[in-house]
Parts: C-alpha cells; sequence; structure tokens
C-alpha cells in the first residue's frame, strides 16, 4: 500500500502527456521542425517551474513528507557521454515520437506496438550495459 | 468541467502539472525519471548475470514501476474517458510533410494508425523502423545517464551542465532525424 501514491502520481502523469499530446510522433515531429510552440511551451514551462521549486526546495523551506531532507543527486562532470548518448536517444526520439514516459503511456492508450517498443527499449538498455566498459564516457 | 477537460489541453495547464508531478515525487523522497525503469527491467530479467551494472537492489525501485503503471493506466484514461471531441491542431505544414508520409487524415488520432498500427508493424520497414527507434532510446538514454524526464525536466530544473549538454545532444540527434533521415524510413 505505500507505494499506491505512486500510482496516482503516475495517473496524473499519464493524463497529462495524453491531453496535452506530448505521446503523439506528430507533436514530437512539429517540435523538431519548428512549426509549433506547444512542445517547447510544455518543456520550458516545466523547467521554469522547476527551477523555482528546486530554489524553494535548497533554501530549505521544504523536506520530503517523512521530514528529511530532499537531496538532489548531482550528475558526473563528464562531457562524451552526454553528447553521444544524447544524440542516440534523440535520434530515437524523433524516430518513433516516443521518449520512455510516452511508451509507456501509449500502451495504455491502446497503442499496442509500444509493447515490442519498450521490449527494444530494454535490450537496447541491456546492450549500453554490456558495452559500457568499452564506450568512452 | 468534464467538457472542459476533454479539449486538447494547452502547454501552459500540461507543463505545470508535469512541475507538479516532479514536485510530488521529490516530496515522497524519489525523483522524476523514466528511463531507469528500463535498467530495472534488465534487472529484474536477470540481466546482472551479464553485466555489474544490472547488479542493484531494484527492489528499491519498484515504487517508479507503480508509477509507470499509473501513467500506463492514465494513458487509458485519458483515451477512453477523457476523449478529445476534435482533432489535433497541428500547423498546416507539418499536416501536408505527414500527408506525404502516407497518412491520410494526421492529427485525427494521437499516433497514426498507418505508421504505428498492427500493419505497419507486421511489415519490415515499419517493423525495423519501430524496433530501431526504440533500441535508440534505450541505449541513448542510458549512455547519457537520463531521458527527457531525467534531463531536460529535472537536471535542467537543477541547473545540472551535464543535463544542458544531453539535451543539446537530443536536440542534435532530432533534428538530424526529422530533417535528412525520417524520409528513408517510410
Amino acid at each position: 500500500m505505500k507505494f499506491i501514491k505512486f500510482f496516482f502520481v503516475g495517473i496524473i502523469f499519464g493524463i497529462v502527456m495524453t491531453k496535452s499530446e506530448v505521446i503523439s510522433w506528430l507533436r514530437i515531429y512539429e517540435m523538431f521542425k519548428f512549426k509549433s510552440f506547444h512542445m517547447y511551451g510544455i518543456i520550458g514551462s516545466a523547467v521554469v517551474l522547476g527551477i523555482i521549486q528546486v530554489l524553494i526546495i535548497k533554501k530549505g523551506r521544504v523536506k520530503t513528507m517523512y521530514g528529511t531532507e530532499i537531496i538532489f543527486t548531482p550528475k558526473a562532470k563528464q562531457w562524451t557521454r552526454y553528447i553521444l548518448g544524447g544524440i542516440i536517444f534523440g535520434l530515437g526520439w524523433a524516430l518513433i515520437g516516443a521518449c520512455p514516459g510516452p511508451m509507456f503511456t501509449l500502451i495504455g492508450t491502446g497503442a499496442w506496438v509500444f509493447l515490442f517498443v519498450i521490449v527494444s527499449a530494454t535490450i537496447g538498455t541491456f546492450v549500453y550495459g554490456l558495452l559500457r566498459n568499452k564506450l568512452p564516457h | 468541467m468534464l467538457d472542459l477537460l476533454k479539449e486538447p489541453w494547452p502547454w501552459y495547464v500540461g507543463g505545470p502539472i508535469i512541475a507538479l508531478v516532479m514536485f510530488l515525487l521529490l516530496y515522497f523522497g524519489k525523483n522524476f525519471g523514466l528511463s531507469s525503469n528500463l535498467r530495472t527491467l534488465c534487472s529484474i530479467g536477470g540481466a546482472g548475470k551479464f553485466s555489474d551494472f544490472f547488479r542493484f537492489n531494484w527492489k528499491g525501485e519498484v515504487w517508479n514501476i507503480v508509477f509507470v503503471l499509473g501513467a500506463i493506466s492514465g494513458g487509458f484514461i485519458a483515451t477512453y474517458y477523457l476523449t478529445s471531441p476534435e482533432p489535433m491542431q497541428l500547423h498546416q505544414d507539418v499536416i501536408a510533410e505527414i500527408k506525404g508520409f502516407g497518412v491520410a487524415v494526421p492529427g485525427d488520432e494521437l499516433v497514426p494508425d498507418e505508421l504505428f498500427g498492427w500493419e505497419a508493424f507486421l511489415t519490415w520497414k515499419g517493423f525495423f523502423r519501430l524496433m530501431l527507434g526504440g533500441f535508440l532510446v534505450g541505449f541513448g538514454a542510458r549512455y547519457a545517464g537520463g531521458c527527457t524526464s531525467g534531463h531536460a525536466i529535472s537536471g535542467l530544473s537543477n541547473l545540472q551542465i551535464p543535463s544542458l549538454i544531453a539535451v543539446i545532444g537530443f536536440f542534435i540527434g532530432g533534428l538530424l532525424m526529422t530533417w535528412f533521415l525520417l524520409p528513408y524510413f517510410f
């Protein structure tokens, strides 16, 4: 039962991804063609509000529901992995119009082929795990 | 009220709710990031036998799998109970270009059946496109250490330079695909 709250937040997430059309390949295509402000507005407003949130949290005003500090783990200071991994990710994102969140949400909308897309994405993550020590980071 | 919810949600509703989702997860003592679930799935499937990258206590990540199950349910609710009364409002140029990829009426559904339905999946081209796309997203997200939620939303909100680099990478890859490579996949 301690997980039920995550289920409900997940529902909110799935609904907003669907109703604001973030799960649509058409919107991703439109974004990369710079033909609509929609996706930039969504990501931009989420980030602006996110920055404000993080600032308030770091001032120590907000703690977790358990009263503990909210901790942000900084990412390792590397370059290669972020740019190369980012480019590979972007190629896939534009090809199928779905990053990991939408992939799962799309199954709920009845787009069953995304079950196979998720299998393929999981294999991709597995192959990264196998090659990790050979790749430049 | 219900009628209003059924309309497509504008960006100034969608973005703030995504920020709220991130806040709730932080408040629950967790982080907003979806792609780590793929690593968890590998680990549950026994990938730890092949790489120590998958040897971690995945039980600590079950909350995120539950979050994803919620997202699937949310997609279901939004599609079947909050069905939009009108087609998507896409840019005219986009509609024309997508028609060129073989979609009869771009925007009458969120993911065009001609490209994401079973019939498309059961062609060599469609199968290859969808499998390759999934693979690149799964591989790239882990290589970059996060995806749109982990880097673009969570990471940029925390003003992390690595996330900015990753997001720049997302756009380089996305622009290359959309402007130059995509026509070869249809």
